[in-house]
Formats: C-alpha cells, structure tokens, sequence
C-alpha cells in the first residue's frame, strides 16, 4: 500500500510547549511529539520537525499540513502551513473526532485556559482566561517548584490527601503566601498540593464559566490533564465524570492536522509544506515599519537565507494576505 | 486662554469645529492614544478606569503644547465618569500641572449654568446667536463623521484590495487636522466619502454582522480597542456601533437637556433582562444587544474597560439573553496590561463560532 505513508501535519506552537502530530487522511494520529518551546520557537519547531522526520522514516509523504497556537502564524511560515487556525477551533475540531458527542471542553495549557461549549455538533460558545493566569498550568508549576516536587508526580501527591487544605486561589502570587503559611501550620504535602489542584480548579470556573451551563460529556485536555489531582478536583466540583483523551497532550496539533485535511480535501490543491529540509534553514525575524500609509504599523517580518518570507501585524490584513500567497504560490518572491 | 480636550475616537474633529466656530483658541493633543495611556497610567491610580488614564495623557501633552483649560464633558450618569473632572483636576495640581477645566453636561443647576459655561468657553462671547450656531454646526459634523465612519464600516469588508479603505480614512483623521471650521471639515468629509464609494467592492458578498456594544469611550476609541471595529472589518465582518459620539452629543447632552424626545427603543429592548438604567451605558449594552439580535446579526462583542461596574452587570445579564435570543455574544475587556494577541485569537475563535452557526443554517 503506497497510500499508507500520506502523512497531514499538525503543529502547535504555545507558550510553553510545541508540538507536533503525522495523522493519516482517515484522520488516525500516527505520531506525536511534544516538547518545550523554551522561548525559541523556530528552534523547536526544526528540533520537533527533526525528530518527527525520524520518526516517520524517509517514505513519508507530506500531502498537508496546519497550524495553530499563539505561534501560528510563525509556525505557519517556517512549515508552509495550509492552513492557520486559532486554538480554541483547533481544539474543538479535535476533540470532535474522538467524542462526537461531547458538550465541554475544559483546556488547561501553559499560560492561557479556555472552555468551549459545543451544541448541535458546533462550538456555540467559549472562554478564555483574560487577565489573570491563576487558573493555568504555570501555577502549578510554580507551585512544584516552591514545594520541591517534580510537575509529573503532582498530581500523585494530591490523590493521597485525606482532607484537602483550603488555600487562596484568586492570585498565583498570593497563593504562594498562604501555601506557606499552610506549611507553616504544619499540613503536610499531600493535603496542601489537593487544595492547591481544588484552587486551580475553582478559579478556573470562576474566571471561566461564570453563568454558563456545563453539559455532560465533559472532556479535559492540555498539559495539566495529564495531572490526576486537578482531574480529580474537576470531578468533585462538578459532580460529573471527565473524559480526558488519550491525546490529551497535543489535542490542539492534533486538530490543526485534522484542519489541514480538510482543507486539503476541498481545495484539492497541492500542499504548501516546504518539506523536512526546513530544519536546516535559517531563519531571522525582526519589525520593520510599514511605510503605505498614515497608519505606520509595526510588521513583523521573517527572513530565510536573505528571503523575506513573511510580514504580519499589520492592521489592514494587507501583509498576512501577501505572506499567504507567497506561501501558496511555493514561495515566490513577495 | 488656550483650550484642550480628552480625546475619544473622532470627537476631536466635533470640537474643532465648535471651537474654530467659536473663534477659540486650542491645541489638540496628538492622536496616539497609547502613549497617552503610558503617560496617564504612571500618575493615575491603578484602579482608575482606563479612560482616565488616557485622558490625563491627552492633558499633559497638550499642555507641554500651551494648552491651559480643559474642555471636558461630564457624565451626570453615576458612574466613576461623573468624577473625572474633578479627580482629573486633582491630580495634574498634585502634579503642578496649572490647568482650568469646563465640563460641558447639564449640570444640576439647569441649562443657565450650561449657557454660563459656553459663554466662558467663548471669551464671553456676547451674541447668543453664534454660540448656538456654532454648537449646532458641530453636532452636525458629529453626525456627519458618524455617517463616514459607518460607511467604512460597509466598505472594508467588502473591498477588492485590502487596504483601500484604511489608507483613506486614517488619511482623513490625519487631514482632518488641517481643514479649518465647519466649511472647510463638512468639504473633507464629503471629498472623504465620494473617495470612499469609489472603492472596488465584491457586491455578492454577504459579510458576518457584529453588533458592538459596552462601555462608550472603549466602543467608540478605536485605538483603545486594538482597533477592533477596524481589525473585524479586515477579517471581512460588517461591525455596527448604536453608541457614537453623535448620538451622545445630540440624545444625551441637548435633547435630554431640552426635554426634547429621544429614541429610547434599547430601553424597551433592554426591558426583560434589565428595567432600569443602573449608570454608565450598561441599558444600552443590554438593550441594543436585544435589538441586534433581534435584527439578525450574527454575533454581539461587549468590550469595556477592566473595572468598569455598569458593564460588569451588564456582562452578567448577557448570558442569558444570549441563551434566549440564540446570538453568540463575547466580552473582551481592556486594561493597559492586556496584550493583543490573546485578543485576536479570542476574536478569530468568535468568527468561526458565527461562520459555523451560519453554514449550518444555511446548508
């Protein structure tokens, strides 16, 4: 079967991870790659792309290939991205697939959480964490940090609580404050690591789902599901059973693959995919003024070997609209 | 006497026209709202309101031009806005700013203490004739902009070449600056809109239509929103605003002071969900967000200031007029904190919310 290795791309670049999914055309998750963005997001792009090359052997064939995440549109020019999508749509998509029928979606990432309601096969609505960062997985990590436990066993810590320690979740400064103050009166790890998921937890509704019904099924995903003390603490204050997907992890690369196939499905155009060689390019970015008119916005511009590949962050859409035809067009000059 | 006022959106081109008019001295602080905002949040309390922020840097940077009497209008609404003119007071004395200021709002002491204020406005300007002509041309000129900013409005979604629209219109407020009185701004104007309807257009597009609503200085100043109206309108959506300037000057200030009748059908419409006007624009919110819906547009977009109490009920309100008018509806709220890419991931998620709503009714 030469069809087998016809491979859709899906790449998500957050805050605090990438990752990066192979699915075949039926929609099946082939392979996956998760790793830290670190702040260097082309970095981890060409490391995950390399590793993921190596992964899929040298007959993979790349028929398409999505982006999404706070990095998308970078990702979407380093890869060549036939399609850019946000996270929340991204997430749905995927989410979709492997639970036809599911009403909520909680999502606990790095530095933002959101919530999305699904009726009738749809997103009908969705929030995002907007000022505070309370209720996402950097608290916790923080909070790890401070109590000397590695994120991974976290989740463990709080399962064998008897009686969880109620602690100030409104602030993830001040939640630090009073988890000392908790060690101080002598808790112990177990019990004050369950009041900090059950404060994560509160928070995360509060900020999220104020007045708004959630519906069973619920599913839970992103980095922190992969915390049993949180999925825990989701359950007892809802009162309900959570799915979390067995992908939980890549969920939002996951779905920008699945993007890609359709969007590769109804154009029936070939792919923009640039090809595994990317990894060994280099790329520049910087911000250059655009000069066509009073508006004087700040562009920020990516550069390959010299080639200006892409501009974005104007405000009239011109340049996002150029720098996606220059992908389309197999890179021509813009 | 050289005067100055806050900016809000394109009220700045409304009082040129009242004070070239008026034969009035001013300076008008530079567009930029967001060094503005830089300015302001370093000498007004952190939990101030945004717009407070940014018209105290309107004032300091007019008044490193010369500027020194502000031209304000007050809120009688209660809310923090009723206070500006004072707290804004306080604080350029306590920063050793010497400035006066003439809030322009129906004061409690009736329409006399207003016509005092004009008077003082105009140098005492004795004939009553030019003060009422001049405050007559300038709500025109408001209702003029209004009519070019909604045409923009219709345009940007539907233009050919990205871009057209904007390079003409922020060519506009920049010229604008440099037109003189009512003759001259009314010329640009309508030179601005033949230029505008001229534009190649895609007239078999049938764009997304967004109602905007909330809090008015954030709504209207574009610049404090991220240029959401102008960003939307880019990404191919129709925006609508029932609150502008316009309506603020004609409904709120003069017919309300006249006892002259005014349309109050968001009154009506806010009716199932809120009864009575709790301060700031939160009626309004509710209210045209019930005749949005009821109109057939696809989505609603609240917007206000972080802190901003009418808004934060209305915001509670919403929920379940959006369950019951079956209208996605979405908040973003504004802080000098805040940073624009979450906003305009929140924004693109919201437009697949209402593209997938309107595939599936029509398929």
């Amino acid at each position: 079967m030469d069809n087998a290795k016809d491979l859709f791309l899906g790449v998500d670049v957050g805050s605090v991870s990438t990752n990066i999914v192979a699915a075949d055309e039926k929609g099946c998750l082939i392979e996956k790659i998760y790793l830290r963005t670190e702040g260097q997001p082309i970095k981890a792009i060409q490391e995950g792309m390399k590793r993921l090359a190596e992964a899929l052997g040298p007959d993979a064939s790349i028929k398409g290939a999505g982006a999404t995440g706070s990095g998308r549109q970078l990702a979407a020019c380093v890869i060549g991205a036939d399609t850019v999508k946000n996270e929340i749509t991204a997430h749905a998509v995927a989410t979709q697939l492997m639970l036809p029928e599911v009403r909520t979606i909680l999502e606990i990432g790095g530095q933002d959480s959101k919530i999305i309601f699904i009726k009738n096969g749809i997103v009908c609505d969705f929030a995002m964490n907007t000022v505070c960062a309370a209720g996402t997985g950097s608290f916790l990590d923080r909070k790890a940090g401070r109590l000397n436990i590695p994120i991974e066993k976290f989740g463990l810590y709080a399962l064998q609580a008897e009686a969880p320690v109620r602690i100030a979740g409104r602030c993830a400064v001040f939640a630090e404050s009073d988890m000392i103050h908790k060690q101080q009166l002598g808790f112990n790890a177990p019990e004050i690591i369950c009041g900090l998921c059950e404060a994560l937890v509160r928070n995360y509704l509060t900020n999220l789902a104020k007045g708004k019904k959630i519906e069973d099924p619920v599913v839970f995903q992103g980095g922190v599901a992969a915390n049993a003390g949180i999925a825990a603490a989701f359950e007892k204050e809802l009162k309900t059973k959570i799915t979390i997907p067995i992908h939980y992890d890549v969920m939002g690369a996951y779905g920008a693959a699945l993007l890609a196939i359709q969007k590769i499905k109804e154009s029936g155009e070939p792919t923009s995919f640039r090809g595994f060689e990317l990894i060994h390019r280099d790329y520049k970015t910087r911000s250059v003024q655009c000069t066509d008119c009073p508006n004087s916005c700040e562009l920020i511009e990516i550069a390959s070997d010299g080639e200006v590949m892409a501009r974005w962050g104007g405000r009239c859409g011109k340049w996002a609209e150029a720098s996606q035809n220059y992908i389309n067009s197999g890179c021509r000059k813009m | 006497m050289i005067l100055t006022f806050p900016h809000m959106g394109n009220t700045y081109i409304t009082a040129k026209v009242l004070l070239d008019e008026l034969g009035v001295s001013y300076v008008i602080p530079p567009l930029d709202n967001q060094e503005a905002l830089s300015i302001g949040a370093r000498y007004a309390p952190e939990l101030a309101c945004l717009p407070l922020k940014i018209n105290l840097g309107n004032y300091i940077k007019a008044y490193e031009q010369g500027a020194d009497t502000i031209l304000i209008t007050g809120g009688c609404g209660p809310c923090r806005f009723g206070y500006y003119s004072e707290i804004e007071q306080g604080i350029l004395r306590d920063l050793g700013i010497k400035m006066d200021v003439i809030a322009l709002e129906k004061p409690d002491a009736g329409l006399l203490e207003l016509m005092r204020r004009i008077y003082r406005l105009s140098g005492y300007e004795k004939n009553v004739n030019r003060v009422i002509g001049a405050v007559k041309k300038a709500a025109r000129i408001s209702a003029l902009v209004d009519e070019l900013e909604r045409q923009t409005f219709r345009t940007r979604p539907r233009e050919t070449a990205k871009g057209s629209t904007d390079r003409i219109y922020s060519a506009f407020r920049e010229n604008v600056l440099n037109a003189k009185g009512y003759d001259g701004i009314k010329k640009l104007i309508g030179e601005t809109s033949e230029k505008l309807s001229a534009i190649k257009v895609n007239r078999n597009q049938t764009p997304l239509k967004i109602g905007i609503v909330g809090e008015i200085y954030t709504t209207i100043d574009s610049a404090t929103s991220f240029n959401l109206d102008i960003k939307l309108g880019n990404l191919g959506v129709e925006v609508d605003r029932a609150v502008t300037v316009s309506g603020w000057i004609i409904d709120h200030m003069f017919k309300k002071a006249l006892r002259l009748p005014y349309d109050t059908g968001y009154v009506d419409a806010a009716k199932p969900y809120l009864k009575t006007m709790i301060g700031g624009h939160a009626q309004e919110t509710v209210g045209h967000s019930a005749q949005y819906a009821d109109r057939g547009f696809d989505g609603i977009i609240q917007i206000y200031p972080l802190s901003c109490m009418p808004e934060i009920v209305a915001q509670s309100v919403l929920p379940g007029l959006s369950r019951d008018k079956d209208i996605p509806v979405m908040t973003l709220i504004i802080d000098e904190m805040s940073g624009e890419a979450g906003y305009m991931t929140r924004i693109e998620a919201f437009l697949d919310v209402l593209d997938r709503r309107r595939e599936r009714s029509i398929g």
